[in-house]
C-alpha cells in the first residue's frame, strides 16, 4: 500500500475510518479541526455513508457519539482542549455510562497558546474521568492508536480519551495503512439500563469504572505502544510521554541514547516498567508536553522519593511546548551558538483580512460607544476577537465560548448601561443562545451584536449552524422583533448603521443587531470555484 | 543525511505549497519527511513558518532543534531574518528580496538587505518580479523554490518538477507548465 503523507490529525481520521468507523460528532478548533474536514472531503467515508456534520458545539458532539455508540456503532469525537470543557458533563457521565460500540475521544491540545486562551492538559480530565488515554508520538502511532483505539473502548467498555498536541496535529509524515474493518452493526446494549444514570444504577457502574483501573494498568504494562529502552548510564532514567519522547530522542542522532527510557504513549503510566526504572536508576527526568502530571505522580506530595526532575525543577521550563534545545539542555548535549534575530525585525501579528466585514461593524461599535464611554465592550472568541489590535482597540473581554452576552449581562446587572456584546455566527449558536435567553428573561439592557459572516471563519471557514437561522432564533427565544435589526456592515452604510448601533444602546431592554456579510476568504474561495467551474464548460 | 529547512512567510503566501512540493518530492525517493505546520489564527496576515525535515533515517522531532537548520527558505525578507536562531553555522539563507508591508515600522529595505548579507552563506533574489515577468505572479514561492534548489543536493531537480506536477496536476496542465517555469526561473537566476 501507499504510504499517506498526513497531518496527525488526518493520521487519526484515517486510522479511525479503518478502524470501522461509523461517525464522525466535532466542532472546529484550532489544533484539531483537519480530522472531521479530512473525513468530510475522504471519498471511502462518504461510501460508507460516516456521519461527517458539523455538531453545534462540543457537548452535543460528545452526546452525539453517545448516542450511536449505544446503538452499538463506533464513533469518535474531536475538539480542542477548551471543547473538551464545553463537553465535559457529558464525557465525565459517558465514563460512567460506559460504552456500547466504541467511542474515541479526541482532544488536540495547544501548549504554548499558539491559537488557544490557556494550555490546559486534557490528560488531567482524563484522570478526573478515570478513563485510558492514548497519546501518541508519531504521526503513524496517530493512526495505529485510532486504529487500534475502538476494540480498546469495546474490550474496557469505556470511551478512550486519545490526547495529541499542536505539534503532532499539525506535522505531516508518512503513514502506512492496514487492513479496514467493517463498521459495527446495530445493536443495542445487553446491559441497557447501566445507560441509565439514576443513583442506584451509577453508584454500581462507577464501581465498576474503579475495579477496571488496575486492568487499564495491566494493559499498558503489556501494551505494544509503550516501551522499555534500556540503556548503561544509570544514574539518570528517562520517562517520556507522547512527542516528549521524540525530544529525547532527538538528542542522540545515531539513536543510542546511554540512559534506560520508558516511554509513555498508553495510560494509566505502565507501573510495572515505571517502578523498574526507579528502582534502576539514581535520578529520574519526567519529559512530558503540558502539565508536569506523571512528574507530580511520581515525585508525590512530600517529595521523598529520589530526584525527580522535570519541569517542577526548572530541568525544563514550567510553560510552553517543549523544543529540542529544551532536552538539549536538560540532558546535558552541547547546543550550537545560535544566531539572533536582528533588532530591525518586527513583530507582524495576525490581523483582520482587507475586505472583513468585522472590521467594519467594530468602526460602528466605536462609534456607538464614544457616547457612552470605553471600557463596554463584551467579545469572544473568533476572528473579531483581532479586534482588539490597533487600528480598532474595540473590545474589552475575551474569556471563553459564548461568554460576551452573560458577561454583558452581569456587567449590566452590575450597573454597566448599557453593554454591549460582540459575536459571532458560529459562536452565538455554540454557546450564546442560552445566555441571551438569561437576558431576555430580564429583559436586561444589553445590546448584542452578532458578526455573521456565514462561517466559522478563524479555524478556516466550515459551515456555521446559524447561517440562514439567526433571526428566527432571537425570536424563538423571546427578543422582541422590533429590536432585532438585520444590517448590512457596508462603509456605505456605515452612517446609518450607526444610528441603529445608537438606537439600539439607547433601548432600555435586549436588542440584536445582526450585521451579515460573507467571510472574505469564503467569498474568495467561492468565486475561485465558480470560475474554474465556468472554465470547463 | 538529513536536510532540514525552515519555510518562512506570510500567511497566504504560499509557504506550505513549497512544502508541499518538496515533500512530494522527497516521498518519491523514499526519504523519511517531517513537516511541522501552522494553522490557525496566526495564518491571519501573520508572520507563519513550517519546518520540514527530510532524512535517510527515522525523524524524531517534529521541530528543528535552533541552530539546526541547514537552510532557511522565505517568501519575505524581513521574515528570513525573524528564523536566524534555527540556522546552523554553515546553512544558507535564501530569500525573496521584495517586502510584504502590511504592518507600521516594517524596516527600511536597505537595512534589510545589509543584515541579509551578513549572513556567511545567503542567496537574495527578486522572486516578485521574476514572477511577473512570467506573467505568473502568484508564483514566487515556486522562483524561491528553484532559487533553493541546487542546495537540496539529496533531491534530484527532476523530482522538484515531479512534485510541481503532483501538487497542481489537478489545475491543468497550464498551470503546471507555469510553475514549471516559475522553478526553473529560479533556479537559473541562483545561478546567476
Amino acid at each position: 500500500m501507499d504510504t499517506l503523507l498526513l497531518l496527525g490529525n488526518e493520521a487519526i481520521a484515517q486510522g479511525a475510518i479503518d478502524g470501522g468507523l461509523s461517525g464522525c460528532y466535532a466542532y472546529p478548533g484550532t489544533p484539531s479541526t483537519e480530522l472531521m474536514e479530512y473525513i468530510q472531503h475522504n471519498k471511502e467515508a462518504a461510501e460508507k455513508s460516516i456521519h461527517r456534520v458539523w455538531s453545534s458545539n462540543e457537548k452535543t458532539a460528545m452526546e452525539g457519539a453517545m448516542g450511536m455508540s449505544y446503538a452499538g456503532k463506533r464513533a469518535i469525537v474531536a475538539f480542542k482542549h477548551v471543547g473538551l470543557n464545553v463537553a465535559a458533563d457529558a464525557f465525565m457521565n459517558a465514563s460512567i455510562t460506559g460504552v456500547n460500540g466504541g467511542v474515541v475521544v479526541l482532544s488536540a491540545d495547544d501548549p504554548s497558546m499558539h491559537s488557544s486562551q490557556n494550555e490546559q492538559d486534557s490528560r488531567m480530565y482524563a484522570k478526573f474521568a478515570l478513563l485510558p488515554v492514548l497519546e501518541p508520538s508519531s504521526q503513524q502511532e496517530a493512526y495505529d492508536m485510532a486504529y487500534a483505539a475502538f476494540e480498546l473502548s469495546e474490550k474496557f467498555g469505556v470511551p478512550i480519551v486519545m490526547r495529541i498536541t499542536t505539534r503532532l496535529a499539525h506535522s505531516r509524515a508518512g503513514i502506512i495503512r492496514g487492513q479496514t474493518k467493517p463498521q459495527n452493526k446495530l445493536h443495542l446494549p445487553v446491559e441497557a439500563k447501566k445507560f441509565i444514570l439514576l443513583p442506584a444504577i451509577a453508584r454500581a457502574s462507577y464501581h465498576q469504572l474503579v475495579e477496571k483501573q488496575s486492568n487499564f494498568e495491566k494493559d499498558s504494562e503489556n501494551s505494544p505502544f509503550n516501551a522499555y529502552i534500556d540503556g548503561n548510564d544509570k544514574k539518570l532514567g528517562i520517562i517520556a510521554s507522547g512527542i516528549g519522547f521524540n525530544y529525547v530522542m532527538e538528542c542522540y542522532p545515531d539513536r543510542k541514547n546511554p540512559h534506560p527510557v520508558v516511554k509513555v504513549t498508553q495510560y494509566p503510566i505502565p507501573r510495572k516498567q515505571v517502578e523498574k526504572l526507579y528502582n534502576e536508576c539514581d535520578e529520574i527526568l519526567v519529559v512530558e508536553e503540558g502539565y508536569p502530571i506523571i512528574e507530580e505522580m511520581m515525585k508525590g506530595y512530600t517529595n521523598t522519593t529520589k530526584p525527580i526532575h522535570g519541569r517542577l525543577d526548572g530541568w525544563l521550563p514550567r510553560e510552553g511546548e517543549l523544543t529540542p534545545v529544551a532536552l538539549y539542555k536538560a540532558l546535558g548535549v552541547p547546543t550550537t551558538e545560535a544566531l539572533t534575530i536582528p533588532q530591525i525585525v518586527q513583530p507582524r501579528p495576525p490581523q483582520l483580512c482587507q475586505g472583513c466585514s468585522h472590521r467594519d461593524v467594530a468602526e460602528m461599535i466605536n462609534g456607538a460607544v464614544a457616547v457612552y464611554g470605553k471600557g463596554r465592550v463584551f467579545a469572544d472568541i473568533g476572528c473579531y476577537t483581532l479586534t482588539k489590535m490597533p487600528p480598532f482597540d474595540t473590545i474589552d473581554t475575551c474569556l471563553d465560548m459564548g461568554a460576551s452576552i452573560t458577561m454583558a449581562k452581569g456587567a449590566a446587572d452590575a450597573g454597566l448601561v448599557p453593554a454591549i456584546a460582540l459575536i459571532g455566527d458560529s459562536t452565538f449558536t455554540h454557546s450564546g443562545m442560552t445566555g441571551l435567553l438569561d437576558a431576555v428573561i430580564e429583559n436586561t439592557p444589553i445590546t448584542v451584536v452578532i458578526s455573521d459572516n456565514y462561517t466559522t471563519g478563524m479555524t478556516g471557514g466550515q459551515d456555521s449552524a446559524a447561517t440562514n437561522r439567526l433571526v428566527n432564533i432571537c425570536r424563538g427565544l423571546g427578543v422582541d422583533s422590533d429590536h432585532i435589526k438585520l444590517i448590512n456592515p457596508l462603509k456605505k452604510f456605515a452612517e446609518e448603521n450607526l444610528n441603529i448601533m445608537k438606537e439600539e444602546m439607547a433601548y432600555n431592554g435586549v436588542s440584536v443587531i445582526i450585521a451579515q456579510r460573507e467571510c472574505i476568504q469564503t467569498f474568495q474561495r467561492r468565486a475561485k470555484e465558480k470560475r474554474k467551474e465556468k472554465a470547463a464548460e | 543525511m538529513k536536510t532540514d529547512i525552515i519555510l518562512a512567510g506570510v500567511g497566504g503566501q504560499g509557504i506550505l505549497s513549497i512544502a508541499a512540493v518538496i515533500g512530494h518530492a522527497a516521498l518519491s525517493k523514499g526519504l523519511y519527511i517531517k513537516q511541522a505546520e501552522v494553522h490557525g489564527m496566526s495564518q491571519r496576515g501573520g508572520d507563519v513558518q513550517s519546518h520540514l525535515r527530510i532524512s535517510d533515517a527515522p525523524i524524531a522531532s517534529d521541530l528543528i532543534p535552533q541552530g539546526g537548520a541547514d537552510m532557511i527558505l522565505s517568501v519575505e525578507p524581513m521574515e528570513a531574518l525573524r528564523y536566524l536562531p534555527y540556522l546552523s553555522p554553515n546553512g544558507w539563507l535564501i530569500t525573496n528580496t521584495t517586502p510584504f508591508i502590511n504592518i507600521n515600522g516594517y524596516p527600511e529595505v536597505d537595512t534589510l538587505m545589509a543584515e541579509i548579507k551578513k549572513v556567511k552563506n545567503h542567496v537574495a533574489i527578486d522572486a516578485d518580479t521574476i514572477a511577473k515577468d512570467l506573467r505568473m505572479p502568484k508564483s514566487s514561492n515556486i522562483v524561491i523554490l528553484g532559487a533553493a534548489s541546487t542546495h537540496l543536493s539529496n533531491i534530484p531537480y527532476e523530482d522538484f518538477e515531479l512534485g510541481i506536477r503532483e501538487l497542481f496536476g489537478r489545475k491543468g496542465e497550464e498551470i503546471v507548465s507555469a510553475n514549471l517555469k516559475a522553478l526553473k526561473a529560479g533556479r537559473e537566476a541562483k545561478q546567476q
